[in-house]
């Protein structure tokens, strides 16, 4: 039989009112097959209807302040600029992100925002500005202070904790997006035979498939 | 007539399966081909690989980027509905216990996103209280099942190589795919100090085997569930299928409530919620299977109350809930310098590992009884949610293209620390056997109700010694192969005695099994070795439940042989008239 037939007989809706029989009619015994309702799972094939509903619901708000989001974005240019192989947070919409995975992950919201505040303070004290207001050698001067675990002061331990928390949410929105994936080599996802390691790569390792390998695993 | 009532069904099945996962598929499968009408009850949604996966996504498709979430705890991408936590479906833990419960809702259950492992039982699995006193026999032994673990073999689709491995017996394969890279290194390094690494043995289809599913293109997205069925789930392989010989009705977004009986104490239906409209219905049929995962199926029969099963049906000998176990489970990983900043090629293979260790050591030798297998993880993944995070614990420490660099930072250079780091993991996971106890267990919750109303479930579990040390011995292993691979540990190194050596919590690993068990013995099993109820001939088990011990084999593969076996059996009675 072939998928498409196979798809036809797939009952796509509960077994609800076609076989709702009060005790006193004749019953009609033809089992009647509903289709399933056209809703939020013909728009989201795949989608549970919980995961539509929780998508709309992060959605509908907006966490970040405009001041927060510039911030955001300064700090995510400065982890991630552009270089000779790719472009920068910026480019990779990373901002965006980070605005949406903190109503996403609820958890996140208290660091950043804290974190965003305490350098914001930080910067008003030294600089008598906000970071996102400071010059460019002001913010690095900043940014020192905090993006170096191992020779941070102690005072500034919470900055380094948010430095590094912004460090690995930026990096993660990079590197999932399309510009970061061919940034960092993953050229996999594509159907493809897969017919072992390379020989080249064989050699500069000094592997070899053995003799039952090659006879027992399916070659291309 | 109010609003609220009860809505029997006129139509009389000759089967109701509860469940359609591994057990309750394959039992519809089997059952509608024999021409018998079935009624196929599902807890929760439709669906269908080719439609639902989100395989070949991108990552910048999830919103999250494949982060996991309370709907999918394995990831965005994962082809699972639901997990440890389902709203309006609570479960409790008793004072000290730390049992986690997974339950899928879908079609397919969980063998939509499940790692494929298809390991057979050996001989020695089936009777080891006759090896080491612990326990119990299985009423059947390896005889018994090979020949469906052949037809499976077959029907299904597995790939491996026969090693003439007694534990790990022969079975009908399809050819594995080649070692990746660190697993050619894993395997220079382990067995080089005598420990075993051969093909693994997965449910993915090298070769076509049919008309119906497709050839495995390596794209190492499985757990995704596959859209042209190359890999083994129930919704694919089994439900559509049945479905498509016209004598399966396919009823969905269910719950079942109880099983329903007469004065005679035989099943006679059961009873469940639309969830959709949150009406009570009653379906009937001549026998009642219940594939709904082990625990669910044990609270269904705890839940069964009646005058001739006043313990819950088919609980005569008390043991319904109780022996309840899973794998074992230990891990860790680490870094391996001889492979930072290498050559970008397309890794993906088959969604899980090529290559696997099974047991190979004689436990009279050791402190501790049962055997584990060692699954291994590595190689370019696609980036996603979490990638390299933490890397400010790693720059700092290894020289990066010469230079030895200050750890954290940003900028350029950092974006180059990124690309040297990146395809140099590994990781290794040990599963392996835990001794069944009576007083490991789930029982009905006094007090508390689901949104459904129906009383949840309640769990006692612990580990013992006998598990403790056994993943004391993983720990010890993996450092040991690690060290021999020129691997550095970053994780999973510091476990000792103070947390069981990271020793995962009981039900973490997800093969939970031994609640509804077999056994010759009436007063100390409920079901007998065709997975049918001593006390109750109509009614039948084919999930986990019904397993007396589970050896370190996932037990996919065996539930899937027994159904079969159980099913085969079913349809003989039915058509003599006996059941």
């Amino acid at each position: 039989m072939d998928r498409r037939k196979s798809l036809k007989v797939l009952v796509l809706g509960t077994v609800s009112s076609g076989l709702m029989l009060d005790a006193c009619k004749t019953a009609d015994k033809k089992t009647v097959l509903k289709k399933a309702p056209e809703s939020s799972e013909k728009k989201h094939p795949g989608l549970m209807k919980e995961e539509v509903k929780q998508l709309q619901e992060v959605n509908a708000y907006t966490f970040f302040t405009p001041h927060e989001m510039q911030t955001i974005t300064v700090l995510g240019d400065i982890i991630i600029p552009k270089d000779d192989v790719s472009g920068s947070a910026s480019d990779a919409k990373v901002p965006d992100f980070i605005e949406f995975i903190v109503k996403d992950q609820p958890e996140h919201q208290v660091p950043m925002r804290g974190g965003l505040h305490w350098l914001d303070m930080q910067c008003l004290n030294r600089y008598q500005k906000a970071f996102a207001d400071c010059n460019h050698q002001q913010q690095m001067e900043m940014v020192d202070e905090i993006a170096w675990p191992k020779k941070a002061k102690p005072e500034m331990k919470p900055g380094v904790k948010f430095f590094n928390l912004m460090r690995n949410l930026t990096a993660t929105a990079f590197y999932t997006s399309e510009i970061g994936v061919k940034d960092v080599g993953y050229v996999g996802n594509t159907p493809n035979q897969w017919n072992g390691v390379p020989d080249d790569v064989l050699k500069q390792y000094n592997l070899a498939y053995t003799p039952k390998e090659l006879k027992e695993c399916i070659s291309f | 007539m109010g609003n609220f009532q009860i809505k029997v069904q006129p139509k009389k099945y000759d089967a109701i399966i509860v469940g359609s996962g591994a057990g309750g598929g394959m039992a519809a499968y089997v059952l509608a081909n024999a021409g018998l009408k079935v009624c196929l009850i599902e807890a929760g949604p439709n669906f269908n690989p080719a439609v639902d996966s989100k395989q070949l996504q991108n990552p910048w498709e999830s919103p999250r980027r494949g982060a996991s979430t309370k709907y999918r705890p394995f990831g965005d991408f994962d082809g699972c509905y639901w997990g440890w936590e389902i709203d309006g479906e609570p479960y409790t833990n008793a004072k000290g216990s730390d049992w986690e419960w997974w339950r899928a809702r879908m079609v397919g259950g969980r063998t939509n996103h499940w790692g494929r492992i298809s390991l057979r039982f050996g001989p020695k699995d089936f009777k080891r209280k006759s090896i080491d006193g612990l326990g119990d026999n299985w009423p059947i032994s390896y005889d018994d099942v090979k020949p469906y673990y052949d037809k499976i073999d077959r029907l299904l689709g597995v790939f491996g190589t026969n090693e003439n491995l007694a534990e790990a017996p022969d079975g009908i394969f399809l050819p594995p795919p080649k070692p990746r890279l660190h697993e050619l290194m894993i395997k220079r390094a382990a067995t080089g100090i005598g420990i075993p690494v051969i093909p693994s043995r997965l449910s993915i289809l090298t070769k076509k085997i049919n008309d119906t599913r497709g050839q495995c293109f390596y794209c190492a997205q499985c757990g995704r569930s596959c859209k042209i069925f190359a890999d083994f789930s129930s919704s694919s392989a089994l439900v559509l299928p049945a479905l498509a010989t016209g004598n399966v009705d396919l009823v969905v977004n269910a719950m079942v409530r109880e099983v329903l009986t007469n004065k005679d104490g035989l099943a006679t239906g059961v009873s469940y919620v639309n969830k959709e409209d949150m009406q009570e219905y009653q379906v009937m049929g001549r026998t009642v299977i219940l594939g709904a995962s082990a625990c669910e199926s044990a609270r269904l029969l705890l839940n069964s109350k009646s005058p001739r099963h006043p313990n819950g049906l088919a609980n005569s000998s008390d043991v319904v809930g109780k022996y309840l176990h899973d794998s074992t489970g230990a891990d860790m990983g680490g870094i391996i310098p001889e492979l930072f900043d290498r050559k970008r090629y397309n890794e993906d293979g088959v969604g899980g590992m090529h290559v696997y260790t099974p047991w190979w050591l004689d436990n009279k030798k050791l402190d501790f009884p049962r055997g584990y297998h060692i699954e291994y993880g590595g190689g370019f993944g696609m980036p996603l949610y979490g990638f390299q995070w933490g890397i400010e614990n790693l720059n700092g420490t290894y020289k990066v293209k010469g230079k030895q660099k200050e750890a954290g930072g940003y900028g350029a250079s950092l974006k180059e620390d990124y690309r040297y780091f990146f395809g140099a993991h590994v990781g290794m996971a040990g599963r392996g056997e835990a001794v069944a106890r009576r007083d490991n267990y789930c029982e009905i919750d006094p007090d508390m109700v689901d949104v459904y109303g129906i009383p949840v479930l309640r769990f006692h579990t612990k580990y013992s010694d006998y598990e403790i040390k056994q993943a004391k011995h993983m720990k010890q292993t993996f450092s040991e192969i690690l060290h021999a691979m020129g691997a550095v540990i970053t994780w999973g190194g510091d476990d000792g005695p103070e947390n069981n050596y990271g020793l995962h919590a009981p039900g973490n690993i997800i093969h939970e099994a031994g609640t509804i068990r077999m056994g010759d013995d009436p007063k100390s099993s409920a079901l007998n070795k065709y997975s049918q109820a001593h006390d109750c001939k109509n009614l039948f088990n084919v999930d986990g439940g019904q397993f007396v011990s589970q050896g370190d084999k996932n037990i996919t593969w065996t539930i899937l042989a027994l159904s079969m076996r159980t099913s085969e059996y079913i349809v003989d009675q039915l058509k003599k008239n006996n059941i």
